[in-house]
């Protein structure tokens, strides 16, 4: 195999692998705040039971998130020198800021969010997990302007010419607020919401089925509700953003998206499919005629660029695009659903009536996660071949003086060690869920302690 | 070359202060890591992991900023290093994954083989981290073959010589002087009578590892000695390292552990300081043609994005250091263990 080809499966293999713990710690992140915003109102040690749990799954999550988020940053730099030199002036100062910005911050009050409980005093202590849940978003923002930024660029010029061409920064604000940034933060970070929303779901559900923990379960899962019911729907309405977005930006994405081949035809959208990418057409589908030349113009009757308009080297493979992108579009789908679903039994208080639907709930857990690789597949596969969208492509991206050799080497150690790795966190996620939260009665309530530390 | 205090001096210094931050901060962690075995009782072991455990992650947040300052500031050099030193890279990249995952990883289970199989890779992750970082260091001093298109253009193997190595294995002395201090400082009885221990034989160790390395700086590298002959003030640096490190002995000895811990902060400041004075302005001399080096202005990012990236330094380093500061007054004193503890 080519070096190009081994960079990019390592470079997928790695960013998809280090992508299933970020969205976890966000979504946790986010439901800490309301679980420990809870026990500071109320006091009530059910809500400190949970804060204790679930602090402790976060702290696994980061951990695993943060040992492979450094290999990424680095990858720029080993496996892509040449794009590197050509985006370093635009992309580079993005990466500072999320050191500088986010990355302190998260790992900072990290310390006293697990370590703190006997040291601050409670108020402080919620302080600090709000600032580690904003912390983790805004590390989301400084990396996803650096990705939109490649997706669209903007706010910069092109120096030099040939091979040590380069873009720099004219415009700092319009490099941060190019055409795809802000919906496509939105986006991340409801499926980020999603993916922590659902692993507690999932939990609860399992112990509630067991019989096990239930005050705790119960509760924990109507938190997670609420914000599953906000990020699905939040979530549909960003995509459809999004999509309206690469109408624009890159039209050639969206044709693959929806194998739309004839520019001279109005949009149809498909609900599933199989693309011959031979004979142009889509196979075994269904579709709404109109439907998509609606949702982007809001006018049915109006074509749409197809990808029979574009030179033959600068389209995207079509199928993994179009199956990746429907398979997540089906997903959020059907997180609505349940979500929805969710609610109104809670509001008939008959959400802990039906098994079937806590078992579902179990193995929702997987819905966001899969749908957020998805995603970035979509995103990124439907980018090629450009690595910086219309400026450079993929293959003159690379590291001149890295062989395949090297590449493989590591690409098979990285397969070993993050299977290692895949397999300790189910391992220790699962022993955790079996232990399960302390009983309260063993927790000192904080505000007890705190009358004895705090007494001077 | 002229000394001139522009925009790409003023990011030479910055990198080289994050860089200073992650060795004094992420060093005393390294250190400990490397000690590690050394204890061999869990109890002792776990309260030397929770001696560093609220503070690693940040402190190793340093690196990954400094990286990404790298790569904003000097992309050519991120570029160059990063692909060049590719089978290095790896390696480091390898062992620090598994660094942090044992330390998350040791305390799950209380099987006895559990605990030993990380620690033994906590404690060799820590070292060759260390000897990697020292090897890079002395890759900057001995210079690189770098070409005419700024790509290197030499092997792996040819990085590792006899005086990489040697910087190398000083680098994992420092280290080792600078977290037994730490474990001094932060533990207790027993535990902290050991640690004493380890400060004497330490510091033997890393004066003989520092007296070496400068010799053979002196006598195969001295382009490294260039500035110092012009600017004679520069020898105050070299002057207050000495100081410093002869200082922590006799802190040691009167009992005040954190101002021997400051000595040893210093020390390591100003080491690095000496580094950077040696090689201004390159930053990758190159063996093959001086012309070719990477120096901070034919490596630079435009004058645009180093201002901006200055204005965003300025807003947010204040705040970093501050609530680091903070935190660091929040965790002070001795460690005791809890039921959140490693
Ligand atoms: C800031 C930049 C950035 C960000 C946030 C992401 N990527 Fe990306 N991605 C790249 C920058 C990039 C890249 C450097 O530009 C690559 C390498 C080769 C390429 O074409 O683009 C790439 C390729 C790439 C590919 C392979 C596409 C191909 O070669 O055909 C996949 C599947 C992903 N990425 C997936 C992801 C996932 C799951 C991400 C979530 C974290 C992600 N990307 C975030
Ligand atoms: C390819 C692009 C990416 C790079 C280069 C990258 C880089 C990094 C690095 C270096 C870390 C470790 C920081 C530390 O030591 O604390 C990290 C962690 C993290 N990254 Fe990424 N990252 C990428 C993609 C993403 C995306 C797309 C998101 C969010 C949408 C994200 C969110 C996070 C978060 C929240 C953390 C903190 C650790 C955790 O919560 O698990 N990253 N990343
Ligand atoms: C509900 C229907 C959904 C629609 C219409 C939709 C639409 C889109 C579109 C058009 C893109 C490509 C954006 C681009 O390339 O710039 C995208 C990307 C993405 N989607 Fe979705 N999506 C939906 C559901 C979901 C769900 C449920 C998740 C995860 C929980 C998710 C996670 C992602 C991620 C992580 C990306 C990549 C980041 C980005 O490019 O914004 N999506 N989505």
């Amino acid at each position: 195999m080519d070096t190009e080809i081994l960079a990019r499966i390592q470079f997928a293999f790695t960013v998809a692998f280090h992508y299933i713990y970020p969205p976890l710690s966000i979504g946790l992140g986010i439901l800490l705040v309301m679980m420990e915003g809870m026990y500071i109102k109320t006091k009530n040690p059910l809500y400190e039971q949970m804060t204790k749990f679930w602090v402790k799954v976060f702290a696994l999550t980061f951990a695993i998130g943060v040992a492979t988020g450094i290999v990424m940053e680095f990858e720029f730099g080993t496996n892509w020198a040449t794009y590197s030199r050509f985006v370093g002036d635009v992309f580079g100062s993005a990466l500072a800021a999320e050191g500088i910005f986010a990355f302190f911050l998260e790992s900072g009050f990290l310390a006293l969010l697990v370590f703190g409980w006997d040291k601050v005093k409670p108020r402080t202590h919620f302080i600090s997990t709000i600032i580690v849940s904003l912390g983790s978003m805004f590390s989301a923002v400084w990396i996803v302007v650096a990705n939109s930024w490649q997706q669209t660029p903007a706010g910069y010029h092109i120096v030099r010419e040939g091979l040590s061409a380069r873009a720099e920064i004219t415009d700092f604000w319009a490099m941060v607020f190019n055409p795809s940034s802000v919906d496509r933060l939105l986006h991340v970070l409801s499926g980020a919401w999603l993916a922590g929303a659902f692993l507690v779901i999932s939990v609860s559900a399992f112990y509630i089925l067991k019989n096990r923990h239930l005050d705790f379960a119960k509760s924990s899962l109507r938190i997670a509700m609420l914000l599953a019911l906000f990020a699905s729907l939040f979530q549909l309405f960003t995509g459809h953003q999004s999509a309206i977005g690469v109408n624009e930006n890159q039209p050639a994405k969206l044709a693959a998206m929806e194998a739309h081949f004839d520019s001279s035809a109005v949009g149809d959208l498909h609900l599933f499919g199989w693309v011959d990418e031979k004979n142009k057409e889509v196979k075994l589908g269904v579709s709404i005629p109109g439907l998509l030349s609606y949702l982007v113009y809001g006018d049915a009757a109006k074509p749409i660029a197809g990808l029979n308009s574009f030179p033959k080297n600068e389209t995207p493979p079509v199928n993994i695009v179009f199956q990746s992108y429907h398979i997540m579009v089906a997903i959020g789908f059907f997180l609505i659903g349940i979500s929805v679903l969710g609610v109104f039994l809670w509001w008939r208080s008959k959400l802990f009536n039906h098994r079937w639907l806590l078992r579902v709930f179990v193995f929702s857990v997987l819905g966001p996660q899969i749908a957020n690789q998805l995603g970035w597949i979509t995103a990124e596969v439907g980018r090629q071949p450009w690595i910086v969208y219309g400026l450079l492509k993929t293959s003159d991206a690379l590291s001149k003086v890295v062989t395949a050799g090297q590449i493989m080497f590591s690409l098979i150690l990285f397969a070993v060690i993050y299977l290692f790795l895949f397999i300790l966190f189910i391992y220790l996620l699962n022993e955790k869920i079996k232990h399960g939260p302390e009983e309260p009665e063993t927790i000192v309530s904080e505000y007890e302690k705190q009358k004895f530390i705090f007494e001077k | 070359m002229e000394f001139t205090f522009d925009l790409n001096t003023i990011w030479f210094i910055l990198i080289g202060i994050l860089l200073a931050g992650y060795a004094i901060l992420d060093g005393f962690d390294l250190g400990v890591g490397a000690l590690h075995l050394l204890f061999k009782k869990d109890e002792e072991r776990r309260i030397a992991i929770n001696a560093i455990g609220p503070v690693w992650d940040g402190n190793e947040v340093w690196l990954v900023t400094g990286g990404g300052a790298l790569f904003a500031a000097f992309p050519d050099v991120y570029a160059t290093v990063f692909s060049g030193f590719y089978t290095a890279f790896m390696l480091l990249l390898f062992v620090l994954i598994f660094r942090a995952v044992a330390l998350e990883f040791r305390s799950k289970q209380e099987a006895k083989w559990w605990r030993q199989m990380w620690d033994v890779l906590f404690s060799v992750a820590s070292i060759v981290i260390a000897l990697l970082m020292g090897v890079a260091l002395g890759n900057i001093v001995t210079g690189v073959p770098v070409g005419a298109d700024k790509e290197f253009a030499g092997s792996f193997l040819g990085l590792i010589t006899p005086y990489t190595v040697l910087v190398g294995i000083t680098t994992v002395a420092l280290f080792m002087m600078h977290g037994s201090i730490y474990l001094v400082m932060k533990t207790e009885g027993e535990i902290q009578q050991k640690a004493r221990g380890w400060v004497n034989n330490t510091i033997i160790f890393f004066v003989i590892c520092f007296v070496s390395t400068t010799m053979a700086t002196l006598v195969y590298f001295p382009h490294m000695t260039q500035h110092f002959k012009d600017t004679p003030f520069l020898f105050i640096l070299a002057l207050l390292n000495m100081l410093a490190i002869a200082n922590i002995p006799r802190e040691i000895h009167h009992k005040k552990e954190f101002k021997a811990f400051l000595s040893s902060c210093a020390s390591i400041a100003a080491l690095l300081a000496l580094f950077a004075a040696g090689i201004f302005p390159n930053i990758v001399i190159s063996t093959i043609n001086p012309d070719y080096s990477l120096t901070i202005y034919n490596a630079a990012s435009s004058q645009k994005t180093l201002s901006t990236m200055l204005t965003i330094a300025i807003i947010g380093m204040p705040f970093v250091i501050g609530y680091t500061i903070t935190i660091y007054w929040i965790f002070r004193g001795k460690v005791k263990l809890d039921k959140m503890s490693y």
